[in-house]
């Protein structure tokens, strides 16, 4: 049996969940899953094969918990001894293993695209996927994230009966808590999960009037580059890269952008990629589906006016 | 206010990687180090919470000797000493990592209100350390912080989540880890590099054990040569791309 820790917020669970547990499918037929707090989410959950859901309860779970999320995902596991914990590749998903295999003195193998639990061999990436590690994992339990968007999340009807539990706490558990969210309110579209995205590098500038149009008339997001955010022009939160937002969206616009390691990392999995550069022979330009070669700053108002025509 | 921060150098990555001749890693021979960026912005919060609160600021790495080159260039902006638990350079997997600094750490005189890690490295990218060691310390981690303030002993730690932003309290002493963004970090003035060189370094060697997670060989990923579709730079790509964007599914 596989135990996939399901990551969710709020009770809504991120499509690199299902990943996880598609992942898991692979390697056993028989899948349970481990949601703590919120929603068991079994009927989500049995659509993508999940037999058992072991939905944890308690008063201190209210909302994401990391190290008491940790905690409970080691009770499953000392419980139904399961012959590998695995975990869609999410922020909170690494960081629950992290703590599972703190609690429990075992490796854990992050970025995983590949596991072979009988030679308990890995493939796993680095460098934010520009790079594959081969790797023998020495332990008595594989512990693995999948790295995101490595495969589709893919459905298998099953039937998903809920085991409530209560988990045994510390105190230091449930110490580390969030307190309060802020930032913008709904509606806003997030760049993890936009499905079209126009991004901007260095050679936009200062001034991302451009890209907000056409992100708004394509009723997508906006994003940016490392020197983007380092040169203070836009939030740290737009940053698509390695070190921001990893993304996979329909469709990415790079405007301006010339494709360094740290940026491909965080955008190689859109379906389809158009760059606009002035070099033609920047690196995004072998990422690219289709590639216009010239300024932006004239090439952006002809795309804008286009787009607007086609609306109508 | 004492700060550790924990710093790893890193092969300064272009836009590609060339293995050596058995895979086992990255051919180096043209490449230069650096910190992972997420590191860089670790050091830069520490600084600011030393000009805040006073105290100071210690560098902790465990790597190669030579790794002194990227320490002193961070030293240039604050930092006052620094602590390397030398190994010959080769990898080591992230528990033996956390355990060398664990023993570190417990070896200290200084007590530590803060220790940061960048939320994971841009090689290995393991995402653990910072947790393995707050739990053998038994400290309070919050990890993955972009946004810091501390009043009274507590951190305020803002992480991203979608558009929002979570806040976490915690009391001190205790673990972050930190991402790019959470603070630009500074140039260093000459000056700065200057007393950077004399700054205190410790160099401990360090026994590597057996890794749990044991690299066997590398592999560079396929890259799709998509051979994009080359489009004009006028009115005329500018119509075609709108037909593009409808075929795709994107505008109706």
């Amino acid at each position: 049996m596989i135990l996939v820790f399901v990551d969710h917020d709020r009770g809504v669970i991120e499509d690199i969940s299902l990943q996880g547990i598609t992942f898991a499918r692979s390697l056993d037929a028989t899948v349970e899953a481990v949601v703590v707090g919120g929603e068991a989410n079994a009927t989500l959950l049995g659509e993508y094969g999940v037999t058992k859901v072991h939905h944890a309860t308690h008063a201190a779970l209210m909302d994401y918990t990391p190290q008491a999320a940790g905690r409970a995902l080691a009770e499953v596991v000392k419980r139904t001894s399961p012959s590998a914990v695995i975990s869609g590749g999410t922020p909170r998903g690494n960081e629950v293993l992290a703590h599972v295999g703190a609690m429990l003195d075992l490796p854990v193998v992050a970025d995983c695209s590949e596991i072979d639990l009988g030679a308990s061999t890995v493939k796993r990436m680095r460098w934010g996927g520009n790079l594959i590690e081969h790797a023998k994992v020495h332990t008595s339990m594989m512990i693995a994230s999948i790295f995101p968007h490595q495969i589709a999340a893919m459905p298998a009807p099953a039937s998903a009966e809920v085991v409530l539990f209560e988990p045994e706490l510390t105190a230091q558990d449930t110490l580390v808590k969030i307190i309060d969210r802020v930032g913008e309110a709904a509606g806003g579209v997030t760049l993890a999960e936009a499905k079209v995205i126009v991004s901007g590098g260095r050679g936009v500038g200062e001034d991302f009037t451009l890209i907000e149009s056409l992100a708004g008339l394509l009723g997508g997001a906006v994003g940016c580059s490392r020197v983007v955010t380092a040169a203070g022009w836009r939030p740290h939160a737009e940053q698509v890269g390695q070190t921001g937002t990893k993304v996979a969206p329909d469709l990415y616009i790079a405007c301006g952008i010339s494709g360094a390691t740290q940026h491909i990392a965080g955008c190689k999995n859109s379906k389809t990629l158009i760059a606009i550069n002035t070099d033609g022979d920047a690196p995004i330009m072998s990422y690219a589906d289709y590639a216009i070669v010239g300024d932006l700053h004239q090439i952006l108002p002809a795309i804008i006016a286009a787009t607007q025509a086609a609306k109508g | 206010m004492e700060v550790l921060v924990c710093i790893k150098r890193v092969i300064l990555a272009g836009n590609t990687f060339a293995l050596n001749d058995d895979h086992t890693d990255i051919d180096t021979r043209h490449l230069g180090y650096t910190l992972s960026p997420h590191e860089e912005s670790a050091v830069e919060a520490a600084v600011r919470l030393n000009e805040e609160f006073g105290g100071t600021t210690t560098l902790l790495t465990l790597g190669h000797v030579d790794s002194e080159e990227q320490i002193r260039s961070q030293m240039a902006i604050g930092p006052d000493r620094a602590i390397v638990l030398e190994t010959d350079g080769s990898e080591w997997d992230p528990q033996a990592t956390a355990n060398a600094i664990i023993e570190a750490i417990k070896k200290e005189e200084t007590k530590f209100d803060v220790i940061i890690f960048g939320s994971e490295s841009a090689d290995t990218a393991g995402y653990q350390t910072g947790i393995r060691v707050a739990h053998a310390l038994a400290l309070p981690i919050v990890t993955n912080v972009k946004g810091l303030k501390v009043e009274n002993g507590v951190a305020r730690c803002e992480r991203a989540v979608g558009t929002m932003r979570e806040i976490y309290e915690v009391p001190l002493p205790a673990v972050l880890t930190v991402r790019d963004g959470i603070a630009i970090p500074r140039y260093p003035s000459v000056p700065g590099r200057i007393k950077a060189r004399k700054k205190p370094m410790d160099v401990f060697p360090v026994e590597k054990p057996a890794a749990k997670i044991e690299k066997v060989k590398l592999e560079l990923p396929p890259v799709k040569a998509k051979g994009a579709t080359m489009l004009s730079a006028d009115a005329d790509g500018a119509q075609k791309l709108v037909e593009i964007f409808r075929e795709i599914g994107v505008l109706s």
